[in-house]
């Protein structure tokens, strides 16, 4: 009831439009109950009306607006909606710079029925700033979050810490980020140190110093969507895993992306009703691979044709676009896929997409996720650039994410598995609970051409040794006899396959020993 | 529904052992069927790019004969003659198009004892040569278009050919056919550039740039006749079809009969056919082109001495199996039938349904992987004709075509409405497809009366093809049936399975205001739900719509008050955008909740680029000819480059007039669809 009403009266002030300026109340003779209401009213209306109509103009929403975008109707619960700023200096004190909820909003809700944490910084109030008491309300939800086993998912717009208060809201973030490590886990929250951040395109700006301080440092020249863009983070940094036109649209797909997470590290991956046929045989993937090895095609073919309704929610789409990760369903169960991408540098591995799969692996390792890999790798990328940029280290990660991952592990070999890559894409050699190859896979620890320019170094007839090579390696029988793939199948069968899998291996139980914590090379 | 040959025989006289069929695509799988149901095997060819085609599945034997150009695979009788001898085929059939009307091609089978399934050399010599073949025709006392009887070898002589038979005039390819190197020209400085660009497409398509001048029949119907002749002198004719319908003078809707001819002139055109056949001592089935006018005079065109790529609609009324006569002929059988065996039974449509945009010149090829693909088989009274499946690339190399499909009923009327259905249950993705153009084309009521010419489109379309006009009702429909869907994902999502630690919230509500986006318009809408129907208030109507509302499924069979239909989903994105298929044609609609609008109204637009100084390629070719350069100030109108694809040359030109700021690409590069070409300043 009590949500029930707040919303009635926020819908109430929106008809009505009053004033932008309501915070004319501190003369105290109005009852409790009519202080109550008004302090609510004020705190719907955030920094007033006119920082509302600035925030829209700029093509923004403002915090309560995403929330109730976020949530399903009426079901968000709000706390500390009178909490009030603590700061004494530069006037800060004076009731005119007193917000009731200060510069966030916070609370639970529901999305698609789902029990979340949320809080949404409200940019119309100091510029959404941390102040102590917006760290304070964070951390209490978060706190809560916790105690039940719930996401939070935080909407960020801020400009960063609260000057006036000094250290107290920097003391804010690290209450927020450092003092609770534990939760992070648990959360899938939208900010720096979570496990996935999302953002706006032309809106977002995101860096540890801005355009100024560099341009004073460093004497770079670079504007702020250069140095900290959308495009910037999600094509170049690899810091944001996916971009959004705008407001409503990222809310939209979150919303939607939220679907397929379960509620914390203890609960299983969700499973949806599904409509599409388990048994669904996939005839295009049976030409999906091209005739000539060296040809080019499309992963995502393979995985749209694959998954439920082609539903696949692709993470850092334009980040080391090499390699593919992202979440689907098979048979309503919610999947990682990770997939080597032809099309690009010819699906190679290399730093960025060594790192990228190695961290969407323990992501869903984390969250009890199912992984199922689609391997199409000629190798680790070679030069000077990436050895010296540490790829030896770089690829270990993937190695790492996958061998230590518990949850169920599927892997198509759908062309090429060459090399220490072949080991890496979630091989039978790195606990890979079932792992299949198509007829047109090619296990082996390189090319023809190259394998054979090192065993007949100097030596006349290359052409014929390739081909004796090609007959012998660039196909799945290899490994098929040594066991390392489970079985050689029809790709047209790959669905029906997985989706049996999955529901077999839905009881898998592994413990990796004990330790304190792994040691994954950082 | 394979609907050929009603002959009463259920096993087939022996012909050959083995035959091999020179081509690919719908029309060598078509073949396939034939010799598997007499018995005889067969041998595919095939480009390395076509190694995983439908064709070479289902032949019994596959010889690859090169790389993807057609030069260097189909056209290449080299690598085709050694795949004779490897297999020892007994016969050849050639299709239609690459070496079907090829003399040389006949002539080396002929050297070394192999049959050519098709006419004689010296028919395919006569009727090749649209020259001689109309001084024949002539000669044959059939009626023929006024025009030049000659080569013509510049464009100068062209002109001064033109003036003499007057405008307008046709200038076509001697070795032509299929719309290749055909252009007409209504003043002098159109037949210069039509010259220019008939002898480039026919040296191109054919390697011939002989060309020809004759009077353009304007308006008229492009009526053909099927005949039917076996070595022993024997001919008949197997009626007409209908084929007035075309782009750029290539065929998109065929039928059979035609609703023009009465039994008279029917009868007239048919012997005159016979007469021609007769003439060249054609054997094989072969094909007589006439020109209809509008008093229903007719002028013979050009004999087709092969089989047609529109020949099931004779084969649905006539009962006949064309390739399997063709096979027998070859053989040296006579024919069995009299003409008066040669019925009309009911009537058969056929629609090409190509890999093109209609909304570019009413079809510019495009390219691409066939993600999903369902042929309407489910439904009685259809054959498709098709040579690619679910996963098949449609590329660059070879023609667009997607496949044939034909509809047949008792009457025309019921002919059309089963093909209406069939389009609307073809599903294509991954290619963008000419099923929008094809469903308005025989639903518009100019087709429906049988008021066609060759041209249909440009007069019915003068302003191009915008795709199906949605009236109120079926606005409303639409609306309906898009906000019904959107509830119905949205229920979906709240359907997780199994006991969770943290219970979820149940999805209670029963009614949702929402907020549709058709085009430029906002759409408030009220829906409620009971069962599988829903009740939507939109525009001041009421619409009931009911369905099985499977996600995963491309169709969508909904019944719309009352009414059945049959809609797609292409795409359903979480921003609310879904792509809906309904009457043929898509349509891009945003669902919202009402407080998301509201909200939405507050995002930025989107500024999209101005187009006018851009010029990207429409479709993905190769840039035959790039006629600015940086610094050059080109005309609204002048052209800037040409694009040749699927071996068609075409033109783009400057919509305004500006300089030239920068070339990006050059003559011989490869470029795909929305590639940038030119910008201009």
């Amino acid at each position: 009831l009590a949500v029930l009403h707040v919303h009635q009266s926020f819908a109430c002030l929106l008809q009505t439009n009053i004033q932008s300026d309501c915070r004319w109340y501190s003369v105290s003779h109005l009852s409790v109950k009519e202080r109550i209401e008004k302090k609510r009213k004020a705190a719907q209306m955030g920094g007033g009306q006119k920082r509302i109509d600035a925030q829209h103009q700029r093509g923004k929403l403002t915090a309560r607006e995403r929330v109730e975008l976020l949530l399903d109707p009426e079901s968000f619960v709000e706390t500390d909606m009178f909490v009030e700023h603590r700061c004494s200096d530069f006037g800060m004190e004076q009731d005119a710079n007193k917000f009731p909820g200060d510069s966030v909003v916070t609370g639970r809700g529901r999305i698609n029925g789902r029990l979340v944490y949320v809080f949404s910084q409200d940019f119309t109030v100091f510029g959404g700033s941390l102040s102590g008491a917006h760290a304070q309300k964070i951390c209490k939800i978060m706190d809560q979050a916790l105690t039940v086993g719930a996401p939070v998912i935080g909407l960020n717009d801020s400009g960063g810490a609260r000057i006036q208060e000094g250290v107290e809201s920097l003391a804010g973030y690290a209450d927020i980020f450092l003092v609770h490590p534990s939760d992070l886990p648990h959360h899938g929250s939208l900010c720096i140190l979570t496990h996935l951040m999302l953002c706006l395109q032309d809106t977002s700006y995101l860096f540890i110093t801005g355009p100024d301080v560099v341009k004073s440092v460093t004497n770079e020249d670079v504007t702020q969507e250069e140095l900290g863009g959308a495009k910037t983070h999600t094509a170049v940094s690899g810091v944001a895993h996916r971009a959004f036109e705008n407001d409503v649209e990222a809310l939209l797909y979150l919303r939607d992306f939220f679907n397929f997470l379960p509620l914390s590290n203890q609960d299983p991956a969700p499973i949806r009703e599904c409509q599409d046929p388990s048994d669904r045989l996939v005839k295009s993937l049976d030409t999906v691979v091209p005739f000539e090895s060296t040809k080019a095609y499309d992963m995502l073919d393979i995985i749209h044709a694959i998954v439920d309704e082609g539903d696949f929610f692709e993470i850092m789409p334009t980040y080391a676009k090499n390699i593919v990760v992202g979440f689907a369903r098979m048979n309503g169960r919610t999947v990682g896929i990770v997939g080597n991408q032809p099309k690009v540098a010819s699906g190679c591995l290399d730093i960025n997409s060594s790192v990228k799969g190695a961290r969407f692996v323990r992501f869903c390792d984390a969250f009890n996720i199912p992984i199922i890999t689609f391997v199409d790798v000629p190798g680790f990328l070679p030069g000077t650039a990436q050895e010296y940029g540490g790829i030896i280290r770089h690829g270990a990660k993937l190695l790492f994410a996958f061998a230590e991952a518990t949850v169920p592990k599927i892997t198509i070999i759908t062309r090429k598995a060459y090399g220490g890559a072949y080991d890496v894409m979630s091989s039978k050699h790195l606990r890979g609970d079932m792992n299949y190859a198509w007829p047109t896979a090619e296990v082996a620890v390189m090319g023809a051409k190259g394998a054979v320019q090192i065993i007949f170094r100097g030596k006349e007839n290359q052409a014929e040794a390739e081909a004796e090579y090609v007959e012998k390696f660039a196909n799945p029988f290899p490994a098929a006899v040594r066991g390392f793939v489970d079985d050689i199948i029809e790709p047209a069968t790959t669905r029906k396959r997985i989706c049996r899998d999955l529901e077999v291996l839905a009881s898998k139980k592994q413990v990796n020993p004990w330790k304190k914590h792994a040691n994954i090379p950082l | 529904v394979f609907h050929v040959s009603t002959s009463a025989h259920l096993t087939y006289i022996s012909t050959f052992d083995k035959i091999l069929i020179a081509n690919r695509g719908e029309i060598a799988c078509r073949v396939i069927k034939t010799c598997k149901k007499m018995g005889i095997q067969t041998v595919a060819v095939h480009s390395d790019v076509d190694s995983n085609a439908v064709h070479v599945k289902m032949a019994d034997e596959a010889v690859c004969v090169g790389p993807a150009p057609t030069s260097k695979s189909y056209l290449n009788m080299d690598a085709i003659m050694d795949a004779i001898r490897l297999t020892g085929a007994q016969a050849v059939h050639p299709g239609y198009g690459f070496l079907s009307e090829n003399k040389d091609f006949a002539k080396r089978l002929a050297a070394v004892g192999v049959t050519f399934i098709g006419p004689d050399t010296h028919a395919i010599q006569a009727m090749g040569d649209k020259i001689e073949s109309k001084l024949i025709a002539k000669a044959a006392k059939v009626n023929t278009i006024p025009g030049f009887d000659g080569v013509v070898k510049t464009a100068e002589d062209a002109v001064k050919i033109a003036q003499q038979i007057g405008y307008p005039v046709m200038i076509k390819a001697s070795a032509g056919g299929g719309g290749k190197g055909m252009r007409i020209a209504w003043n002098d400085e159109e037949t210069r550039e039509g010259f220019r660009f008939s002898s480039q497409e026919a040296a191109s398509s054919f390697g011939d740039d002989r060309l020809l001048i004759e009077k353009y029949i304007d308006n008229p119907r492009h009526i053909e006749i099927q005949v039917l002749a076996d070595k022993h002198g024997n001919v008949l004719w197997l009626n007409e079809r209908e084929c007035s319908i075309q782009r750029r003078n290539q065929k998109v809707v065929e039928e059979a009969p035609s609703m023009f001819l009465d039994a008279d002139t029917r009868r007239v055109m048919g012997e005159q056919a016979v007469q021609l056949a007769k003439a060249v001592k054609y054997s094989s089935a072969g094909t007589v082109e006439f020109l209809v006018d509008s008093k229903k005079n007719f002028y013979f065109l050009e004999m087709n001495t092969r089989l047609q790529v529109e020949h099931p609609v004779t084969e649905c009324i006539t009962g006949l199996d064309l390739v399997e006569q063709m096979i027998r002929i070859a053989k040296g059988y006579q024919l069995q039938q009299k003409q008066e065996d040669i019925p009309i039974n009911g009537w058969a449509i056929e629609s090409r349904v190509y890999a093109e945009d209609p909304f570019k010149s009413f079809g510019l090829p495009s390219i691409g992987r066939l993600s999903q693909y369902q042929e309407p088989l489910k439904l009685s009274h259809v054959r498709v004709d098709s040579g690619i499946e679910e996963g098949s690339d449609i590329n660059i190399y070879y023609d667009p075509m997607i496949s044939k499909l034909v509809t047949y009923g008792a009457t025309r009327a019921e002919a059309l409405a089963r093909m209406e259905d069939a389009l609307d249950n073809y599903v294509i993705r991954g290619v963008t497809h000419n099923i929008p153009l094809l469903r308005e084309i025989i639903t518009h009521p100019r087709f429906v009366s049988g008021d066609i010419s060759t041209n249909f489109l440009p007069e019915v379309y003068p302003e191009g093809f915008k795709g199906h006009h949605l009236d109120e009702d079926r606005c409303r429909e639409l609306l309906a049936s898009a906000a019904a869907l959107h509830v119905t994902s949205q229920l979906y999502s709240h359907k997780i399975l199994g006991t969770q630690r943290v219970s979820s919230a149940p999805m209670d509500q029963n009614n949702w205001e929402l907020c549709v986006e058709l085009g430029q318009e906002l759409h408030d809408i009220e829906i409620s739900k009971s069962g599988n129907s829903y009740i939507v208030k939109v525009d001041g109507g009421q619409v009931e719509v009911c369905g099985d509302w499977n996600l995963a499924s491309p169709l969508l069979p909904l019944t719309i008050n009352g009414t059945c239909r049959m809609l797609q989903c292409l795409s359903k994105e979480s921003s609310g955008n879904i792509v809906l298929q309904y009457m043929g044609t898509l349509f891009k609609v945003r669902v919202l909740s009402k407080l998301t609008a509201k909200l939405n109204s507050y995002m930025p637009e989107k500024v999209s680029e101005d187009t006018s100084s851009i010029l990207r390629s429409p479709m993905p070719g190769t840039v035959v000819a790039m006629s600015v350069k940086p610094g050059d100030t080109v005309a609204d109108g002048q052209e800037i480059c040409v694009i040749e694809a699927m071996k068609m040359q075409n033109s783009l030109t400057a919509v305004k007039q500006a300089k030239v700021k920068s070339v990006h690409c050059q003559p011989g590069e490869t470029v795909g669809e929305g590639d940038l070409l030119v910008e201009l300043e």
